[in-house]
């Protein structure tokens, strides 16, 4: 056979056009699957993936969906995703409000991994971040209606580190405190157990994934107590501060006010032990003037 | 292949040659491998005897041994992962061991959803359905090509979220929901759409276990082939007809008797539906063009 025969040439044509069909064919095939896959990376809020999950983008290149995580979980916590849930087929989660995470010491869910998509560098469950908890209904919940209710506090398993009661003056009866539960996210791992017993038909507090839950500070920020406290020090140099004159209605007094016609400085008011208590009694930068 | 061929049902040569049994040895051990896998996985969650815990992406057996499918570990080895040392171990072992057995001896001993489409293919048969959109059974390999570079792209595991192969095994295992309307689509795209259209022609992790082995040495083999009274059951019940010709058709051709096709499933049908006892389990060594003189044969045959 001549390399430049009719039949070489339309053996060629055949073979070009089939490639094409099949890269095209399968090709759409693909870009299906892969903008599918963009999809799936979009984890619903309330499906919590197990301790030292990888963040969700590498999650999903390195659980091979084996379940061996769901299998030695003591507490039936968590599930493979079947094909119609919300949640990429085969990947391992939980649903906090159904049954949370009991946060076995020895962490067995990690330990059955065999890729690493669970991070076998997380040994104390204590620093796991499956989420964070968010007390997202201050409408409903008890303790915001004046109640002590304070069953996410007292079932939380890292307790008063993760949520703490704060004291605030209950302004409706005008006499008595509301405690409200404060969830502090450095220490909350995400386990659920607060949304799982919160009392009402829909709980009021939630554990949303970290990135919903938190907001972000700037990166240029610097919260300024914190710098004098890190420094030992003012930042600034108080000598050269000046208190402009507060401008008051004749007769009215503010606490720690300074009076520039007077020189007199009004007592500040705080709570004893708060920072606010801390307020020196002479303006900063005006030491010993009046 | 005219009507008339067809109206008697493929193997009943065989059956009445050999009995029933023996007309189904491979056929009765691939269920028994098939269905004694899946029972192995069942054990643990229906009756709490965990010999093997996790699914076909990752076993592991008795706290013992790790096996991983190799095509699942290299699509997220293409997204830039590597396993933990248990599933690269995992890895190792099943690669090794698919090296020596033959790959897609993967799908037709182990695969769940060969049991699907060998009864769309038994029904299609049975039904005398014949019509079959066309297409080449080359697709495969490149939805294989297109889930390893699609991977990459994405970074997720990509066929995995709509393998039906897994689908099927894990929600055996870990709780159906609605993956049995995946097997079912399967059954029914293989029974009316195309024959053979699944295993055949689309799924990539049949095309990545046929090149896993390319160069097994465990064959089946034809060394009986002259022996051949051209009655089409084997090219009937293969579920990759085309595997069998250069073997047992190639004598004239200086071709040996082995069946080299890496598309070849070792399912062992052929074997069984053979009234003449051509076909056998063999080694890719024994492979010279006529090792087996003709009266040997004839002899045998009888």
């Amino acid at each position: 056979m001549k390399s430049n025969s009719p039949k070489t040439n339309v053996a060629r044509r055949q073979f070009i056009f089939d490639s094409a069909r099949m890269a095209c064919g399968v090709g759409m095939l693909g870009l299906g699957l892969g903008l599918y896959a963009k999809q799936s990376k979009a984890l619903p809020a309330l499906a919590l993936r197990p301790p030292g999950a990888l963040p969700e983008d590498d999650f999903l290149g390195a659980c091979i969906r084996c379940g061996l995580c769901v299998r030695d979980c003591p507490y039936n916590t968590l599930e493979l995703a079947k094909p119609e849930a919300p949640v990429a087929t085969g990947t391992p989660y939980f649903t906090a409000r159904n049954i949370p995470c009991e946060m076995c010491d020895d962490i067995p869910c990690v330990k059955a991994c065999p890729t690493q998509a669970l991070d076998h560098k997380l040994t104390d469950i204590n620093k796991a971040k499956m989420g964070v908890a968010v007390l997202i209904d201050h409408e409903t919940c008890l303790n915001f209606l004046g109640l002590r209710c304070d069953v996410c506090y007292r079932v939380c398993p890292v307790i008063d580190k993760a949520i703490t009661l704060d004291m605030v003056p209950n302004v409706r009866t005008g006499r008595h405190a509301m405690f409200l539960p404060t969830v502090h996210s450095e220490h909350c791992t995400g386990c659920g157990k607060c949304e799982k017993s919160c009392v009402l038909e829909e709980a009021a507090i939630r554990v949303l994934p970290p990135k919903l839950a938190k907001g972000e500070l700037g990166k240029h920020y610097r919260i300024g107590w914190e710098e004098q406290k890190k420094a030992g020090h003012s930042l600034i140099d108080e000598s050269k501060m000046v208190d402009l004159p507060d401008r008051l209605p004749e007769g009215a007094s503010l606490p720690g006010h300074y009076d520039p016609a007077s020189g007199n400085t009004a007592t500040a008011r705080g709570t004893p032990g708060s920072e606010a208590g801390a307020i020196p009694s002479l303006p900063p930068g005006l030491g010993g003037k009046p | 292949m005219s009507a008339a061929l067809h109206k008697k049902r493929i193997g009943a040569d065989a059956v009445a040659e050999k009995g029933w049994l023996r007309a189904h040895k491979w056929l009765i051990l691939r269920r028994i491998s098939q269905f004694g896998i899946l029972g192995l996985f069942l054990l643990g969650p229906l009756a709490g005897i965990w010999i093997v815990k996790g699914n076909l992406n990752f076993s592991y057996t008795l706290g013992v041994l790790p096996l991983t499918d190799p095509y699942v570990a290299l699509q997220s080895l293409t997204t830039g992962h590597v396993p933990e040392t248990l599933g690269l171990i995992g890895v190792a072992i099943v690669v090794s061991f698919y090296l020596l057995v033959g790959g897609r001896v993967y799908c037709s001993w182990v695969c769940p959803v060969n049991v699907v489409t060998d009864a769309a293919g038994w029904l299609r048969n049975r039904l005398g359905i014949k019509g079959s959109v066309h297409l080449s059974r080359q697709t495969r390999y490149w939805v294989l090509g297109m889930t390893l570079v699609g991977s990459a792209l994405t970074g997720v595991v990509l066929w995995e979220l709509i393998n039906p192969v897994s689908m099927l095994h894990r929600g055996l295992i870990f709780g159906l929901g609605m993956a049995w309307t995946v097997a079912l689509s399967i059954f029914l795209f293989d029974l009316f759409v195309m024959s053979r259209g699944w295993c055949g022609r689309l799924c990539p992790v049949g095309a990545f276990y046929s090149l896993l082995g390319q160069w097994s040495p465990v064959r089946v083999t034809a060394p009986q082939r002259r022996a051949c009274n051209d009655c089409m059951d084997c090219f009937e019940v293969c579920p990759e007809p085309q595997v069998i010709r250069p073997a047992l058709k190639g004598e004239e051709k200086g071709v040996g008797p082995v069946i080299l096709s890496a598309d070849c499933t070792n399912c062992g049908r052929c074997i069984d539906v053979c009234s003449k006892d051509v076909f056998t389990f063999g080694m890719r060594f024994n492979n010279s063009a006529s090792a087996v003189p003709l009266s040997a044969v004839q002899s045998e045959s009888k």
